[in-house]
């Protein structure tokens, strides 16, 4: 049985995601977010009369990016059009898209869900468009809607996926992969809080075994990549539901409330939109010719994929390890930094993963700029395995490292924190405890041998922890079962 | 100062630089002028001058330091601007209610070409609402007069700038045209007016009304003047992705020229629903051009009786998408500004905009519809094509084309405004070379019996501009 009572989904994503320029996609003004409302404008991202767009070869170059980075297909041909609808927030009552001839065709995206099985997902196209303005509700005591257009005109590409997700968790995994990659090539910073990044769904169910698709419905408005899992599970087990009563489903788009956790539908009017798409007048045909392309491909960055296959191939690391530290570029430089002082790979990879990241959850730093630096994490591996320090003591290390930023060389000096291997030394000590305890060593002699840690507990409290367990270990068993 | 009304933009700028004129004299002449014969035939809706007489300032200062030629072609020369052409600290109404109160914060490129180029801007004329029209009787502010004879129309759209011209208010003025909103009003009132290339002066500042076929046009009254005019304001614009970078030889240099060009006849242009003085008068102007070494051949463009309705579906298409931001929330009209949405869009457009424009919205809203795009907007843009391509075909075997502007001479106010099928036949022989993109110039040629002028046209080739300029240049000559 399935998990939706004989039903199958069918999921399709339509991601809109800004692009990491300078300047908006037709005009000089700052391509920037959060600053006070309606200063990042100009004639042309205003709509004034006219003015007219000039195409930002930047957005175009990011495009081109993403498209090459899933495998698509570059157009050297396409051509922008106008999308007309009414809203304030959208200054010419038209929006600058591309229609049925985008810039990107193809392309797919391969993702894990979280269990590690492996995935893909065919992308239909990939287009340019510029964002609309922000429609600023009305707040306490006021009886008008506020516009700021500043983000009016800011670069974006839509990717559009073939309906060939079947479970909420695949549209999530193949979500954050399309996330991961534009972070990656530095097309989109992928944050969704602010926008960034944005999802529509596009949801049916079928009877399992049906090759027709059901009617599908869109949800929008998921503002987390959790709330899109969410969105499209409440959406499948609606259409379930209705099915299941003898109802049918009807074509809509429904808003996800957050708040909630439930999908309602638009008011019908607001949804019945005939856009009246044609060529816009204003750009001519946007040319992309092979050399730029070339030119992209060739400096395009090292992608998610890529870059886990070589930590497992040069570092010697699992495949769960990989994953985790590729899932940002800055987690993966980090640790592709750590690696440049380190030769243990697998050491390395844990600290980074457990201590480092643990800590950074906790405060909130930003790795690309925390006070511990790669070398120092390597600094504590490379003493770790050198058996300078034991793993306890790296600990302390560690601890006071985000609490000073001081090396651990210095902190092991301060502290005091060398590791006692020499023999002589540690055998004397063991000599004296042994003498003043020879009840216990009676014991372990009679076949109570779980009393062994008794003895290493008193060796480590008279060294203050810093023996080396493994040569405290072996001269114990020497002396007590010699 | 010599009769200002018989002075040339050149004889002007000369007479500036040369210190012998003063740009400030000729502004005070043009805006006195502007404001009493222009306001008889209602030619402008704004008069620009506090600035304009700041400009001739500036330009008078510069002729006292010697230091104006020859980079002002235009030096102390008036100039009016149609009024959708966007030029600060004054209003840009487009002729519409809907813009009330609208004060743009940019310069439109060409205005800043201009005023480089020493032009002084006296004021904004008026137009058919948002350059819709072939008579200028949609206006808000009135219809304009025709300077021949107060009862009939000076055509359209730019009939303000036109009759500015045709009065003799100011030696040039500039207009627009989408579909032969220059050319046929200099028909009608007897002036000069070209219709640059596609790309030739940059639109940007220019509010559309159909982004594929506007262009800025000038209007002059002699064939010296309007090159003087096109080469002050044409080249590409970075700020207008469809401007055209070209090479302008300087037109003014190369006007007289023994050059015998090869003229095409197109027949279709010489077919029912054409005037026969106005028929008479072209072939005249072919005769004396025969005489003078130019010859002539027959050719044809098949498409010509598809291109009004194509014509008529394109712009209005870009008109209805053009005009949406006209919507009451950002500038201009608001009405109905205390209810909902969607009663303030429609309550402020139902207000703001006359019947035309309306009438335009509507169709153009209609044909690319859902439904309805193949059979009206994919099929006129294919159509549109073969347009194209049968002036392409014609300028393989001839170096200009000539026919009539207008199908008739000036008609009377009130005399079509409520047929508008028959209004829009007034631009059955401009509107193809706009959706073609070539050039075309209307030049003052030969009177009716009862005195009305008549305007013959010739098309060239791509940017051969110089060639409309050189045979203008010729027939205004041989005709004097
Ligand atoms: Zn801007």
């Amino acid at each position: 049985m399935s998990e939706y009572d004989g039903y199958e989904p069918v999921i399709g994503l339509e991601i809109h995601a800004q692009l990491q320029t300078e300047s908006k996609i037709f005009c000089g003004c700052k391509n920037a977010y959060g600053e006070p409302p309606n200063t990042l404008t100009c004639p042309v991202c205003l709509g004034l009369p006219g003015a007219l767009p000039v195409l930002n070869k930047q957005a175009v170059e990011k495009a081109i990016k993403m498209i090459l980075a899933v495998g698509g297909k570059v157009c050297n041909r396409s051509v922008f059009a106008r999308k007309n609808y009414f809203y304030p927030d959208l200054p010419k009552g038209y929006q600058i898209s591309q229609f049925d001839k985008p810039i990107g065709e193809g392309g797919e995206i391969f993702f894990s869900l979280e269990d590690g099985t492996k995935k893909s997902c065919r992308l239909t196209r990939i287009h340019i468009e510029e964002d609309a303005g922000k429609s600023l509700h009305p707040e306490k005591g006021e009886s008008y809607t506020r516009v700021d257009l500043n983000r009016c005109g800011t670069p974006l590409i839509e990717i559009v996926s073939e309906p060939e997700m079947r479970s909420p968790e695949e549209a999530y995994g193949y979500f954050v992969k399309v996330k991961q990659i534009l972070q990656y090539t530095k097309v989109c910073s992928g944050d969704m809080e602010k926008g960034h990044l944005r999802c529509d769904a596009n949801i049916s169910v079928r009877p399992v075994g049906q090759e027709e698709f059901g009617t599908r419905t869109e949800v929008k408005n998921m503002n987390s990549f959790k709330g899109v899992e969410r969105a499209i599970k409440f959406e499948i087990q609606r259409q379930v539901k209705l099915l299941k009563s003898g109802g049918s489903v009807t074509q809509a788009t429904l808003l996800w409330d957050e708040s909630r956790q439930v999908a309602e539908a638009m008011r019908s009017k607001e949804e019945s939109h005939d856009y009246r798409y044609f060529p816009e007048p204003d750009l001519v045909n946007l040319v992309v010719n092979d050399v730029w392309i070339e030119n992209v491909r060739e400096n395009m960055p090292e992608l998610p994929d890529e870059k886990s296959e070589r930590f497992i191939k040069d570092y010697q690391i699992r495949p769960y390890d990989a994953m985790v530290l590729t899932d940002t570029t800055s987690l993966a430089d980090y640790y592709d930094e750590v690696m440049q002082y380190t030769k243990d790979g697998r050491t390395a990879a844990n600290w980074v993963q457990s201590e480092l990241l643990g800590v950074l959850k906790d405060s909130g730093d930003d790795i690309s700029t925390f006070k511990v630096r790669p070398n120092m994490i390597a600094d504590i591996v490379n003493k770790i395995e050198s058996k300078e320090i034991s793993g306890k003591m790296a600990k302390t290390v560690f601890a006071e490292m985000v609490e000073s930023g001081k090396s651990a060389d210095v902190i092991i000096k301060e502290k005091g924190l060398v590791q006692i291997s020499d023999e002589k030394q540690l055998l004397a000590i063991i000599d004296s405890i042994i003498s003043a305890n020879t009840g216990n060593v009676d014991k372990y002699k009679s076949g109570k041998t779980n009393i062994f840690g008794f003895f290493v507990g008193q060796v480590m409290k008279e060294t203050k922890g810093q023996a080396n367990p493994e040569v405290v270990n072996r001269l114990l068993k020497q002396k007590l079962d010699g | 100062m010599p009769d200002y009304k018989e002075l040339t933009a050149k004889q002007m700028a000369d007479g500036v630089k040369a210190g012998k004129l003063s740009a400030v004299e000729l502004a005070k002449e043009a805006i006195n002028l502007a404001k009493t014969e222009g306001k008889a035939i209602n030619a402008f809706i704004t008069i620009c001058e506090e600035k304009a007489l700041k400009q001739a300032a500036a330009v008078d200062a510069l002729a006292k330091k010697g230091t104006s030629s020859p980079s002002q072609p235009l030096a102390g020369v008036p100039v009016a601007i149609k009024d959708n052409i966007s030029y600060t600290d004054y209003a840009t109404t487009c002729a519409s209610h809907i813009l009330d109160g609208y004060i743009p914060p940019y310069d439109a490129t060409c205005v800043k070409n201009l005023i480089d180029a020493g032009a002084i801007i006296i004021g904004k004329t008026n137009m058919d609402e948002f350059a819709m029209g072939s008579s200028n009787e949609n206006s808000f502010y009135g219809p304009v007069k025709n300077p021949v004879n107060h009862e009939l129309v000076p055509g359209g759209s730019s009939g303000g700038s036109t009759a500015a011209v045709a009065q003799k208010i100011v030696p040039i003025a500039f207009g627009s045209e989408t579909g032969g909103s220059v050319r046929q009003p200099a028909a009608l009132c007897g002036v000069f007016g070209l219709k640059p290339t596609y790309g030739g002066i940059s639109r940007y500042g220019l509010v559309a009304f159909a982004s594929s076929t506007d262009q800025i046009a000038p209007l002059a009254r002699t064939a010296e003047d309007i090159a003087l005019a096109y080469q002050a304001a044409a080249g590409r614009d970075e700020n207008d992705s469809t401007s055209v970078t070209f090479d302008h030889p300087v037109y003014s240099e190369k006007l007289a020229t023994d050059k015998k060009f090869k003229i095409g006849i197109p027949k279709e242009y010489f077919a029912e629903g054409l005037d026969d003085e106005v028929k008479q008068t072209v072939e005249e102007a072919i005769k004396l051009l025969e005489k003078n070494g130019h010859t002539f051949k027959e050719i044809s463009l098949p498409m010509t009786d598809r291109a009004i309705a194509v014509y008529y579906i394109i712009t209005s298409a870009e008109a209805s998408s053009n005009l949406a931001r006209f919507d009451g929330v950002k500038y201009g009209l608001r009405e109905a500004g205390d209810k909902d949405l969607t009663t303030m869009y429609s309550t402020t457009r139902d207000s703001g905009f006359g019947a035309e424009v309306k009438r335009r919205i509507m169709l153009g809203t209609y044909v690319l519809s859902a439904g309805y795009y193949e059979a009206y907007y994919r099929k006129a843009s294919k159509v549109r094509e073969l347009i194209r391509l049968d002036f392409e075909k014609a300028f393989n075997e001839v170096d200009l084309i000539i026919s009539p502007t207008s199908p008739t001479a000036a008609f009377k106010l009130g005399e079509k405004i409520d047929d508008p099928l028959t209004m829009y036949l007034s631009d059955i022989y401009t509107a193809s070379a706009s959706l073609a993109g070539n050039p075309g110039i209307s030049v003052p040629f030969g009177k009716t019996k009862d005195g009305l002028p008549i305007g013959v046209q010739f098309l060239a080739p791509w940017f051969n501009e110089l060639s409309l300029f050189q045979i203008s240049n010729i027939l205004q000559k041989s005709a004097s």
